[in-house]
């Protein structure tokens, strides 16, 4: 199956970057999965954890805050004001 | 040790000492571009994504938003002017205040109001100093500026630029900035932040390389919840992002600037000890020969007057 290619930015820097099968997030309207394939999508991240399933298995868990979600051609993009890796 | 000698060892002295704080100062300004450089590369991929997001609501949403339509009327204009907080950095602050000064000038012939926001000591001093009204300044972090001051800059912006006219707010925004290029090359500009043209702009950081989706077709996007409250949510942290980026641009160009006026100096301060060692040694020889003139002229006195014993 094909990979997304995922990046999480901040305000200051880039967080996390690489590749995943499952992104799932947390907009306004509830939560959303993204696997790949997903048709073009921008929505508002509401806040809280965004869980990436990585091609190798493991799953990498950003703190986000506030910012917006966008996904195109698999390519997931997780941009917000302030965001970190939890382990 | 004749007085004319005195004198120059004390300039050579002097001179040296100088010279020590600018070497310094160079090399800490040298160091601290890349630091800074650094900074700007790290935030550009947020100011990347965020120029991205706000084109493609701008381009597949009819949404009239505030902050990109032309207003019909422009009255009074917002001028930002990014400066330094410390001297020492040549022409920097002289050349950003020049521009702003050009472009106060243009807004006023197109006559329009304008209203002076100011960051970094140098340029509220230039203002204040000629009785210039300031709306509201920032000082302290122009070499290292965080997302919380561009967030503050922005609120502040904002927050006048949704008031009427009348009550002081403003109809356009500007930003007047140095732009880091290289380590060599630095130009000040002003760039119009609000009304915002969307948006085939380069925000790339300095020494980034440039993004590659210049001409890039979007696809049709979904919007969640919708395109207009996506575009509400993006076009404050669109604009904190511009002034994010243009901040940090500054910060870097005013090393830069700082180093190389700080190695003009240095170079400076060499000729100088270069040329009052000189002239300390000409006084010096100078001295030596009027000496031994003044040991011949007695021993040929004496020697005149010496049969008479």
């Amino acid at each position: 199956m094909a990979a997304l290619t995922v990046v999480v930015v901040s305000a200051d820097r880039e967080v996390w970057t690489g590749e995943a099968t499952r992104v799932v997030a947390r907009t306004t309207e509830g939560e959303i999965g993204i696997l790949a394939g997903h048709e073009p999508l921008m929505g508002l991240v509401a806040g809280g954890e965004v869980r990436i399933l990585t091609t190798a298995g493991a799953t990498v868990r950003a703190q986000a805050d506030g910012g917006f979600l966008s996904v195109a051609n698999d390519r997931v993009s997780v941009v917000a004001d302030a965001a970190e890796i939890v382990d | 040790m004749g007085a004319q000698q005195r004198v120059y060892k004390a300039k050579i002295n002097s001179t040296s000492s100088l010279r020590k704080i600018f070497k310094a100062m160079e090399l800490i300004a040298a160091s601290r571009i890349q630091k800074a450089v650094a900074r700007a590369q790290a935030a550009s991929p947020y100011a990347r994504e965020i120029t991205r997001a706000v084109s493609v609501v701008a381009t597949q949403s009819n949404v009239d938003h505030t902050l990109t339509t032309e207003p019909d009327t422009i009255d009074r204009a917002a001028v930002v002017v990014m400066g330094p907080d410390r001297g020492f950095a040549g022409a920097y602050a002289a050349n950003v205040i020049r521009e702003a000064e050009e472009l106060i000038t243009l807004l006023r012939d197109e006559g329009k109001d304008v209203a002076l926001y100011t960051v970094g000591r140098k340029p509220e001093t230039y203002y204040t100093f000629r009785d210039r009204e300031i709306v509201r300044s920032w000082t302290g972090f122009s070499e290292a500026p965080t997302g919380a001051d561009a967030r503050e800059i922005g609120e502040e912006l904002l927050a006048s630029f949704e008031k009427d006219f009348s009550a002081g707010g403003v109809d356009e925004i500007y930003l007047v900035s140095t732009v880091y290029r290289s380590a060599v090359d630095r130009q000040p500009e002003y760039r119009r932040l609000i009304p915002l043209e969307v948006v085939e702009e380069d925000v790339a950081a300095p020494g980034a390389r440039s993004t590659a989706s210049q001409d890039e077709v979007f696809p049709l996007y979904e919007f969640e919840p919708s395109a207009e409250k996506v575009l509400d949510a993006l076009l404050p942290r669109y604009i904190d992002a511009r002034i994010q980026s243009a901040l940090l641009s500054a910060a870097a160009a005013e090393q830069a600037a700082r180093q190389q006026a700080m190695k003009t100096a240095t170079d400076n301060a060499d000729d100088l000890i270069k040329t009052y060692t000189r002239l300390a040694n000409t006084a010096r020889q100078a001295e030596i020969t009027q000496e031994i003139s003044e040991i011949v002229g007695g021993v040929d006195a004496l020697a005149a007057s010496g049969p008479s014993d």
